[in-house]
């Protein structure tokens, strides 16, 4: 069953047609991988997904109907939800208290039994700490509940967003280069890392990654944008075989780094 | 030291407490920089000042607690009103842009009731009764404590502070930047409008020289000096801005330039602890708790 299906997505900047004519189409419960060169749209892709740009043309149908041009926060309560290509965090709250931020909607008591701190409210801030810290304890960061999240490390920043994309109950989760910034051994963890958040969570993926080794291994089909255009889609093999992709990445004669 | 003397600047103390920890609603856990508190400090003010003056006049004399309550009511719900009103259109500006449409919101606030012959115009509006007591500040300041110390555990307070500390994470995160930053600008609306409905009734007397930009500046002054996001350090602002002029009396040279002084300290603060007073005493709490790890 399709999720997501994207028609003739395009955008456009003044003269610059950042995304043109984009379709594709994600089904309930894949891994998709968006790769491409820098600047090829795909984080703008990204932003016209949970609303943060609107498309100047095309069609956004998630889960049934139409998003394209609503308000972010609206795509996010619908069941979109993503993380950032430099990570956004709340940084002077914990940890916990990022994913309390997420699950906002789901608070279950209204503002008079908050600030008369009524019994119902208490209540159910119990229960919704006691959810926040299952999620955290899935992606196992549970030992840093209580820190604040600028001062956690890098990797556990990064895992950490993506746990507060989760706390708002997706079925679409949107990583923006979770990999950005980490070694090898890291990136090889957070592969392992994001197939178990898949099938943990029974949401669907969708990733943008510059780096090769995690999107072969992990994502089942891959859209390549250059330049704003589709210019392959299709199974890891294929794209890597792909003669254009290659070009696109290698510039057609000898590249000085071998991405593919 | 007299009684006389120590009362009515307890009483400033707690007004000036009610206006620290509404404003660091808006500025400290928001991020919404605003300047004009000093205009909802006013409408509060006036507001019950109308309400005892020309409502209820009878029932300020015979029950002053109940006539006290009520004027500070009405004058909350008018202040409120008006930091909608106000903020739904200047919320649309960011930074550097919202300080100013604030500061102009204030000045227009003054200028309006200087020009306004029901509200006193320049004379301002004398023999308000003077039904404001200790007891009655004391007891508005632990409420809106209270109040907005509970706001902010909840999670509409946590959306507060999301919109501060990342717009665009806190909007993918489902949060509605827009209703919120609405939200905290009335809620400092609210609680400054009681600070004015509780001063007016001390003060017995307002007019529009009360209410400058200066007490909008001053205002801003006690959150940052006692620590921006901070209910502790608005609290321990307040003090300081209430008592140090107080203490600089004993020389008049210091005491004519207490704004001078007030606002080095404010560039000292910015400069070497941005966390004000606050972050002080945190870095040196935290500094005996390091050994433990």
């Amino acid at each position: 069953m399709s999720l997501l299906k994207v028609d003739d997505l395009t955008i456009r900047f003044g003269g610059l047609v950042a995304v043109n004519k984009f379709c594709f189409e994600i089904n309930q419960g894949e891994l998709i991988g968006l790769i491409g060169p820098n600047g090829a749209g795909k984080t703008t892709c990204f932003n016209m997904l949970t609303g943060v740009y609107v498309p100047t043309s095309g069609k956004i149908e998630f889960d049934g109907s139409e998003i394209q041009g609503i308000k972010p926060h609206r795509i996010s309560a619908r069941g979109a939800s993503r993380t950032f290509q430099n990570i956004r965090l709340f940084k002077e709250m914990t940890a916990i208290e990022n994913l309390l931020v997420a699950m906002h909607s789901e608070r279950g008591y209204n503002l008079f039994e908050a600030i008369l701190k009524l019994p119902s409210y208490r209540k159910r801030e119990i229960a919704l700490r006691e959810k926040a810290l299952g999620i955290l304890r899935a992606v196992g960061l549970e030992k840093a509940a209580e820190i604040e999240a600028g001062s956690l490390p890098y990797g556990e920043q990064r895992k950490l967003e993506i746990a507060r994309a989760l706390a708002t109950g997706p079925k679409l989760l949107l990583l923006d280069e979770p990999a950005a910034g980490m070694n090898p051994t890291e990136t090889a963890e957070l592969s392992n890392y994001i197939r178990n958040i898949r099938d943990q969570f029974k949401v669907t993926i969708l990733l943008i990654e510059h780096d090769m080794s995690l999107v072969m291994k992990i994502c089942e089909r891959i859209y390549v944008l250059d330049y704003g255009e589709l210019i392959a889609s299709g199974l890891p093999k294929e794209i890597q075989n792909n003669p254009r992709v290659i070009e696109a990445y290698l510039g057609g004669a000898i590249g000085e780094e071998a991405h593919v | 030291m007299s009684l006389e003397y120590l009362l009515p600047l307890l009483m400033l103390f707690g007004i000036n407490t009610i206006l620290s920890s509404s404003l660091n609603v808006i500025n400290g856990y928001c991020g919404l920089f605003s300047m004009g508190h000093a205009g909802f400090f006013a409408i509060g003010a006036y507001a019950s000042a109308i309400v005892t003056r020309d409502l209820i006049p009878a029932m300020a004399l015979s029950s002053p607690t109940t006539a006290l309550v009520l004027a500070c009511v009405i004058a909350m719900l008018v202040t409120g009103l008006v930091g909608y009103l106000v903020g739904f259109p200047c919320l649309r500006l960011a930074g550097d842009y919202l300080a100013i449409a604030t500061v102009g919101f204030g000045e227009i606030i003054r200028i309006v009731i200087m020009n306004t012959d029901f509200l006193g115009a320049q004379t301002g509006i004398p023999a308000i009764p003077g039904i404001t007591k200790l007891w009655h500040v004391a007891a508005a300041v632990a409420l809106t404590l209270w109040l907005i110390n509970n706001l902010m555990r909840s999670s509409f307070g946590r959306a507060i502070l999301s919109v501060r500390e990342d717009e665009i994470a806190a909007q993918a995160m489902g949060i509605n930047v827009r209703f919120y930053k609405t939200f905290s600008f009335v809620v400092g609306a609210l609680f400054a409008g009681l600070a004015g409905a509780l001063f007016a009734h001390m003060a017995q007397f307002i007019s529009p020289n009360n209410f400058t930009f200066i007490i909008s500046a001053q205002i801003l002054l006690m959150i940052v000096i006692g620590g921006l996001g901070s209910q502790l350090g608005a609290v321990l602002g307040a003090f300081l801005v209430t008592f140090l002029p107080e203490a600089l009396r004993f020389n008049q040279t210091l005491s004519e330039n207490r704004m001078l002084f007030f606002s080095l300290m404010m560039i000292v603060m910015m400069l070497w602890q941005p966390k004000g007073m606050i972050g002080i005493f945190s870095r040196f709490l935290d500094r005996k708790e390091a050994p433990k790890s």
